[in-house]
Formats: structure tokens, C-alpha cells, sequence
């Protein structure tokens, strides 16, 4: 056997073996661009196709939301609203709570008590929010009802709160992340100074890490705006423009789920408004990530 | 400048406020224990054997989980079936091949953007593309699809993950006795990571389990009154049984909803379990 051919032969093989495994791995990864592109291109030729029927000044300026009835309005409004309301009423129950939790984790506990707690609390983002959306409907609702009479079966307030403690671990998470990035020079000059322990943490690492917290809050917000199941089970379908949290209202994401779940037949008007929706959403959510990424970037970069 | 502080608070506040953090901590996991707790009560007395091989019904205690759960099953093996290998080959792509570089960049933005973009609108992604673009209608494939796209991230950053815990220098260990690439990862990093990857694809599949909104946008039934026959099939799933019980007036079905919640969660709790087992040993492999 003449030496050195197979060698050169199987190597030859083995190089080519090798592209081929590259390129199908960068293939996978393109995958992912391709799933971006494609929300667009769907989201985008719905919503142009909308407004060539439904004008923008409609769409920004009317007050109503009612493309399911014979007396049509497109305006966004009410369905703004009630994602506005029932995401504030969550983000009112997950900061207090979440920031909080976060000190005590970043701050006060020992690192066996944390390694118990932090998994969970984790464990109130992993239970499915359909679970959630039945505590909201079949158990809190009720339960407020008793204290408060004017509080509709449908209503904004149990779903806000019950999406709140949903939303906890991910303002914990990143805000501790955020604390405990806060070098410990610092607390030891606030310390030195003669500060206590509650000066230290409010005067000292809570504003330090105030970019951190930021991006969590963000971040939340903008997950409680694209939750789905628990507003679409227990806020009800009714998209009215008000700021009332005992009124039923009605999401963006909950109008998409009743439309979409109906037999409205594709390309009329009724089917591009979940599109159009869907896309106001997109951008809300898409806003929301970047900032909270670019703030959380400012907290890891120092 | 601001002085620090007038005089220090005394002990007793800084405790109170210690306490108060704490609570922050239990108060809402306990809260979630009491409601899962409730739910217990409510829909225990309801699961039975007849209740896990019963076809939906008009009459809520002769209605049970059968359709839903094997609807379920086939859904999150065909997603897994789907997300873990994709998902794995990225992540591979990722970490083992294009480190740095622009493209590199893109992909890795564009996944971390991905994974922010709210349920539903992979949802209607699904509908476009796999139900109406492809024509796969409104079928078992096209729910696993979506669900699929939507879980890739996970899979992608555990994996990722799991593949920068390998020590690098098993990697040029390898290399320098003259292995190329593709034998670096399949015969030194991916059988040391295989752990970390497990883990990530049973989260992976746990998030999967209990995702409704998509499915409901893109055409899973409410009421199935068959087994699916094959990927082709209309399907419901355990969520969307759940959230259509749920939403009924009478009271008869919101125990089969407590019920089918409690089959939810026992199998979420067992994927966990798993999950976390199979971390713990992962570590201790890695002589942590």
C-alpha cells in the first residue's frame, strides 16, 4: 500500500464530513432567525391589509372596540385599557413583594437559606398560568366579593393580583441579581461611615442597584402584558374604556383568544384585527425587552 | 453631601424590616400553597379511574381527561421530538463553533428576543404558517410545531449552558491528540453536558405541558370524543380541557377543572423531581 494516500483519502472525508456538520448546525441556528422574520412578515401583511379597510386616525382616535357587531369601531383603546389596568394592578402586587424578597435574599439571608428559598419562589413561575386563571375566576374572585360588593364576576382586580404573584420570582431574580452585584466596598464604606444596616441598603445598595431593579420592572411589565390565560378566563370579553378594576374589561391577548377561538372565516376585516392586535402587542412587549436588556446590561457592565 | 444617616435606627427596626423581607419571601409561596391546597379538597374525590379514561361529557361527573391527556402526551413528545434536537444543535452551533462573530451576535439577540415574545403570538404564527401556509390544518403536527418553536430557547439556553460547564481544557485535551471538531463534541463535550441538556428539555417540555393560549388560538377542540389517530388528527390538550371546564356556569365542572388541575400539576411535579435530580447528579459528576 502506497503510504500516505488512504490517510490523505480519510482526511479528505473527514473535512468534508466536517462542513457538512457545520453548516447543518448553523442551519438549526437560522431557524430562530427564521421564526423572527416570519412573526413579522405575518403580523406585518395582516396589519397592512387592515389598514387599507380601517384608517390610522380610527385606529388611534376612536374610543370604542367593537369589530364583532354590526356598528363597527376600530379604536384601540379599550383594549389598552384594560391591558393597562389589570398589568398595573399586577405589577403593584409583584414589585412591593418581588423587591422586598429580592433584599432579603440579596442581603439578609444565609446562602443555605437562600439556596432553599430562592428554587421556591421560583416554583410561583413554573405552575401553568391556565392553573392561575382558575384561582382567579373560582377562588379570589369570590373571596373579594364578600368584601367588596360592587365587584363584578368578570373583573380586572382577581386577575391583576393573581397574575402579580405570578410575576414575583421574575422582579426577585433579576433584582437580586442586581444587589448582589453591588460591590462589597461599598457597603463596607457605608459601614464605615457609620451607617446602619437599613441606611446601607436604601441609602447605599438599593439605589446602586437601581438600574438592575429597573430592568426587572421592566421586564415584568412586559410580561403582564403578554399574559394571556389568566385575563382571557377572569376579566372577562368586554372591551370598555374605563380605569374601574371592579368593571369587567378586556385585554389585547384576551380579544386575539375570543376571536381566534370563534369560526371568524380568514381574510375578512373581523379575522386581521387579531392581527393587528397582535402586532400592537409585538411592539409593547418588543420595547419593553430591549430597554429592560439595555438596563440590566448598565448594572453587569460596571 | 447627604449624611447617611441621623442616628442609627435601632435594632429592633432593622429586625422588623429583616421580617417583613422574609415575609415577602413566604407569604406568596404560602399563599400558593393555600390555593393549591383548595384545589386539592375541591377535586380530589373527582379522579378515579373513570375520570382518567372518560371522554369529555354534557353531565360533569360523568366527564373525564382521557382525550386531553393522551392529547398531551402526543403533543409534548412530537414538540421534544422537534425542540431538543434543533435546540441542541444551535446551542452546539453557538458555543462550539462560532463564538464570536456578527452572525454569531445576530442569532444569539434574536433568541433572547424570542423567548420574550408573548405565548399568543406564537399562537397565531402557528395558524399562519402551519395551519393555513403548510395546510397541515389544525392537527396534532401543527400544535407541536408551534409549541415547539416556542420552547426552542429554553432547550437553546440550558444547553448552552450545560456546554460552557465543560472545562476547556478537556476540549484542547482532545484536540491536541489530533480529534477534530465535530469528534471534540460528540465524543468529549456533549457526553459530559448530557445531563445539563436532559435538564433543559424536561423544562423545556414542563413549559410545553401547560401552555393553552397558543393551542387555543390555533384550533385545539374543547370537546373530543376520540383517541387521535395520528399526527394529522384534531386534538385537545390537558390546559384546554381544563380552561373549557373552567369557564362553564355550572358548579358540577369546576371539580373536574380542580381534578384535571391536580393531574396537571402531579405531572409537572414529577417532571421536576426529574429534573432536578438529574442536575444534582450533573454536579456531582463535575466534582462539584
Amino acid at each position: 500500500m502506497p503510504p500516505g494516500r488512504p490517510i490523505r483519502r480519510v482526511r479528505r472525508v473527514r473535512r468534508l464530513g466536517e462542513a457538512i456538520i457545520e453548516r447543518g448546525l448553523l442551519g438549526s441556528a437560522l431557524l430562530s432567525i427564521l421564526t423572527t422574520v416570519a412573526i413579522l412578515v405575518i403580523l406585518g401583511r395582516n396589519t397592512v391589509d387592515f389598514f387599507a379597510e380601517v384608517s390610522l386616525a380610527q385606529f388611534v382616535l376612536d374610543t370604542q372596540w367593537t369589530p364583532l357587531f354590526a356598528d363597527k369601531h376600530y379604536g384601540i383603546w379599550p383594549l389598552l385599557a384594560g391591558t393597562f389596568l389589570t398589568s398595573a394592578i399586577a405589577i403593584g402586587v409583584a414589585l412591593p413583594f418581588g423587591l422586598l424578597a429580592a433584599i432579603y435574599l440579596g442581603e439578609f439571608a444565609t446562602p443555605r437559606m437562600r439556596a432553599v428559598l430562592k428554587p421556591t419562589l421560583e416554583l410561583l413561575a413554573g405552575v401553568p398560568t391556565i392553573v392561575y386563571g382558575y384561582f382567579a375566576l373560582v377562588t379570589l374572585t369570590p373571596l373579594l366579593q364578600r368584601i367588596m360588593p360592587g365587584l363584578a364576576g368578570f373583573n380586572a382586580l382577581s386577575p391583576g393580583i393573581v397574575m402579580g404573584i405570578m410575576i414575583i420570582p421574575m422582579i426577585t431574580s433579576l433584582g437580586e441579581d442586581a444587589i448582589s452585584a453591588v460591590p462589597r466596598t461599598l457597603r463596607e464604606a457605608a459601614y464605615a461611615l457609620g451607617a446602619g444596616k437599613l441606611a446601607t441598603v436604601f441609602r447605599v445598595v438599593v439605589p446602586t442597584a437601581m438600574s438592575g431593579i429597573a430592568a426587572s420592572l421592566v421586564l415584568a411589565i412586559s410580561r403582564a402584558v403578554g399574559e394571556t390565560m389568566i385575563v382571557a378566563i377572569a376579566a372577562g370579553q368586554q372591551p370598555r374604556l374605563t380605569l374601574d378594576p371592579r368593571e369587567p374589561v378586556e385585554t389585547m391577548t384576551a380579544y386575539i383568544v375570543q376571536v381566534a377561538k370563534g369560526d371568524t372565516p380568514t381574510g375578512t376585516l373581523e379575522y386581521r384585527t387579531i392581527f393587528v392586535v397582535a402586532a400592537t402587542l409585538f411592539v409593547i412587549t418588543f420595547v419593553a425587552n430591549v430597554a429592560s436588556f439595555r438596563l440590566a446590561r448598565r448594572y453587569r457592565g460596571r | 453631601m447627604q449624611r447617611l444617616s441621623r442616628r442609627p435606627p435601632s435594632r429592633a427596626l432593622e429586625r422588623a424590616f429583616r421580617g417583613l423581607c422574609l415575609l415577602a419571601v413566604l407569604l406568596p409561596v404560602a399563599l400558593l400553597g393555600v390555593l393549591l391546597f383548595d384545589v386539592i379538597r375541591t377535586g380530589i374525590a373527582r379522579i378515579d379511574v373513570e375520570f382518567l379514561t372518560s371522554f369529555p361529557s354534557r353531565r360533569p361527573e360523568e366527564a373525564g381527561i382521557l382525550a386531553a391527556a393522551v392529547g398531551s402526551l402526543w403533543l409534548v413528545t412530537l414538540t421534544a421530538a422537534f425542540a431538543v434536537p434543533i435546540g441542541v444543535a444551535t446551542a452546539i452551533y453557538l458555543e462550539e463553533y462560532a463564538r464570536t462573530g456578527r452572525l454569531a451576535g445576530l442569532i444569539e439577540i434574536n433568541i433572547s428576543n424570542l423567548a420574550g415574545v408573548p405565548s399568543i403570538i406564537y399562537g397565531l404564527l402557528g395558524l399562519e404558517l402551519f395551519v393555513r401556509a403548510l395546510a397541515l390544518g389544525r392537527s396534532l403536527i401543527a400544535g407541536a410545531l408551534t409549541l415547539a418553536l416556542l420552547v426552542l430557547p429554553i432547550v437553546i439556553m440550558a444547553t448552552r449552558e450545560a456546554l460552557r460547564s465543560v472545562p476547556a481544557s478537556l476540549r484542547e485535551a482532545a484536540l491536541a491528540l489530533g480529534a477534530t471538531p465535530w469528534q471534540v463534541v460528540r465524543q468529549v463535550v456533549l457526553p459530559i453536558a448530557v445531563p445539563g441538556v436532559m435538564t433543559g428539555s424536561i423544562l423545556a417540555i414542563s413549559r410545553a405541558i401547560g401552555e393553552a393560549a397558543p393551542l387555543l388560538v390555533l384550533g385545539a377542540l374543547s370537546y373530543v370524543d376520540f383517541l387521535p389517530e395520528g399526527i394529522r388528527s384534531p386534538f385537545s390538550a390537558l390546559p384546554i380541557q381544563i380552561f373549557n371546564w373552567t369557564r362553564r356556569p355550572q358548579p358540577g365542572f369546576a371539580v373536574d377543572a380542580a381534578a384535571g388541575i391536580i393531574v396537571l400539576m402531579a405531572t409537572l411535579l414529577v417532571l421536576n423531581a426529574t429534573a432536578i435530580l438529574t442536575r444534582n447528579r450533573m454536579q456531582k459528576r463535575l466534582g462539584r
